[in-house]
């Protein structure tokens, strides 16, 4: 390769990456945007006589993106909590400290993976429905549509999915951290032979209000993600049902990606010892 | 027609560009309370995109469009409500929500527009529905109803807020011909009921026939004709007659460029 060959190189993959960057830093701006218009919509808005909240909507997708996850949210987090209690056992048992199970599997499902398990499955489930569900409504022109009908396409679809999401991914946390722990409890009784009293007052003890509210803190973050991504790809779809493909598959993966940058960074606020 | 009337659309001097392409290229159209106008063309021309324009879906980059006197270009979105609260639209391919029924498609802009009780808001729908002949459809979803159901359907959404405008973009595009002259036979049906102003976009030189009172030919992003459908026949624009007479574009044989086109090149 000669040196002008290796130039050329070097400045076009610097040129794509700093692209790719600026790319992805408008497409943050226009859903930070977006999640700023929805917020408008559901905190100023009312107070102004602006068109209130559209409840009967948002109950339907309450029931579409809450009540139709419970039962996969609550497998899902039930097996992790017994895999996560299988995983501890077989180190705690050396010790002589089985019972710390409890300690671990309560602490670490409500601080984190409860939240976060419901946060990635609402996503794929959820997020991924918002996303094709507009995105289907651009195609067909039924966003155009709306507008034409004097109706705000944010006011009317977005608002009601996300505060449907800020309402039921909180819910469904909780309902995923006590799943969790009743998985490594099933395990401790079933395997460790640990009494129901003695894991309830270990797991009790263990606990702190803080571990419950920071989990809760992270799902209002997660909902705003889901829904705001969810939307954001939705808006923005071209062209037929591949773009509605491609969009779909990018929120989810977005969404995914910024879930955890988010659980990292506030993990990092709540409990960094720096 | 008068034309000493004020106009109740007014477009001057609209000019849009698509990247470096020029769409729209110095439109001026007035068009006047009661009329049809449709505006005609050939795909491409930009007909769509002035339609978008005049229900303010999408910005100009330069020009003005008055809609009773008020320049809807300057206009925020929620200024613009109450002007598109008295607009109907009847979109291509129908837009009708498909997660609703047809009649709460329907009952929609009534629901959130108005105050009106329920069970008015029902009779209106049942009346909105009849008037399209699609009385008993209130229950059906978009998706168990034909292509020409759908477009009464989206008619009947369209004509919900009794509108003094109704903007059709291809009425009868995709329709068999039976169904396609029942549309138009509807659009007439309701101009008359309702004397409403109605612009429609089209290519169908049948509806034209049937329901234009004025036409503006489309060609190229600029108007090229304007009038009544007899001075256009009888214009002496070649254009124009192409365009009456289905007349087809001449065949381009040119050997060289049609072998550069085979093997990749571009002469531009």
């Amino acid at each position: 390769m000669s040196q002008m060959e290796m130039k050329r190189y070097i400045t076009q993959t610097f040129g794509s990456v700093g692209r790719q960057f600026l790319m992805y830093m408008t497409h943050v701006g226009r859903m930070v945007k977006l999640t700023k218009d929805a917020l408008y919509w559901i905190v100023v808005a009312p107070f102004r006589g602006k068109g209130g909240i559209r409840w009967q909507s948002t109950v339907q997708q309450m029931i579409y993106i809450g009540y139709n996850s419970i039962p996969i949210v609550a497998t899902i987090c039930f097996f992790v909590g017994l895999i996560m209690a299988m995983q501890a056992a077989y180190q705690l048992e050396r010790f002589g400290a089985s019972i710390y199970v409890a300690d671990l599997v309560g602490v670490s499902m409500t601080r984190e993976l409860g939240p976060l398990l419901t946060a990635i499955i609402v996503a794929g489930r959820s997020g991924s429905a918002i996303a094709a569900e507009i995105g289907t409504m651009k195609v067909n022109e039924e966003i155009d549509a709306l507008r034409t009908m004097g109706f705000n396409p944010i006011w009317f679809l977005v608002v009601p999915r996300f505060l449907a999401l800020l309402i039921v991914l909180p819910c469904l946390s909780l309902m995923a951290d006590v799943l969790g722990i009743l998985g490594g409890f099933f395990l401790a009784i079933a395997n460790l032979h640990i009494s129901f009293i003695r894991y309830f007052n270990q797991t009790a003890d263990a606990l702190v209000m803080k571990d419950l509210l920071t989990g809760l803190v992270k799902t209002f973050f997660f909902a705003t993600i889901i829904s705001q991504v969810g939307a954001y790809q939705g808006f923005i779809v071209k062209g037929g049902a591949e773009g509605v493909g491609k969009s779909t598959t990018a929120s989810v993966v977005t969404s995914i990606f910024l879930i955890i940058i988010a659980d990292l960074v506030m993990t990092m606020i709540f409990y960094s010892t720096l | 027609m008068t034309t000493s009337k004020q106009p109740i659309i007014d477009i001057q001097d609209l000019v849009t560009y698509y990247g470096s392409r020029k769409v729209l290229d110095g439109i001026n159209l007035k068009i006047f309370p009661g009329e049809t106008l449709t505006i005609l063309g050939r795909s491409g021309c930009g007909k769509s995109t002035l339609l978008r324009h005049i229900i303010g879906l999408s910005k100009p980059t330069g020009g003005r469009i008055f809609i009773k006197a008020q320049d809807i270009t300057t206009l925020s979105e929620e200024d613009m409500l109450p002007i598109r609260r008295k607009i109907g639209m009847l979109f291509q391919g129908g837009a009708l929500f498909n997660s609703m029924t047809v009649g709460d498609n329907v009952a929609l802009p009534l629901r959130e527009h108005t105050e009106l009780e329920d069970s008015t808001i029902k009779i209106m729908t049942r009346m909105k529905l009849d008037q399209v002949g699609l009385a008993g459809f209130e229950d059906f979803l978009p998706s168990q109803l034909s292509g020409g159901m759908k477009k009464r359907a989206a008619l009947a959404r369209a004509i919900a807020m009794d509108p003094d405008i109704l903007f059709c973009d291809e009425p009868s595009a995709g329709l068999d011909p039976i169904v396609a002259v029942g549309i138009d036979n509807l659009i007439l049906k309701l101009k008359k009921a309702f004397r409403m102003t109605i612009v429609i976009v089209t290519h169908e030189l049948e509806s034209v026939y049937l329901i234009a009172d004025r036409v503006a030919l489309l060609d190229e992003g600029k108007i090229i004709a304007l009038g009544t459908v007899d001075e256009l026949k009888n214009s002496d624009n070649p254009k124009v007659q192409q365009f009456f007479r289905r007349i087809p574009d001449p065949e381009k044989i040119d050997k060289d460029s049609y072998l550069k086109s085979l093997i990749g090149e571009t002469d531009e």
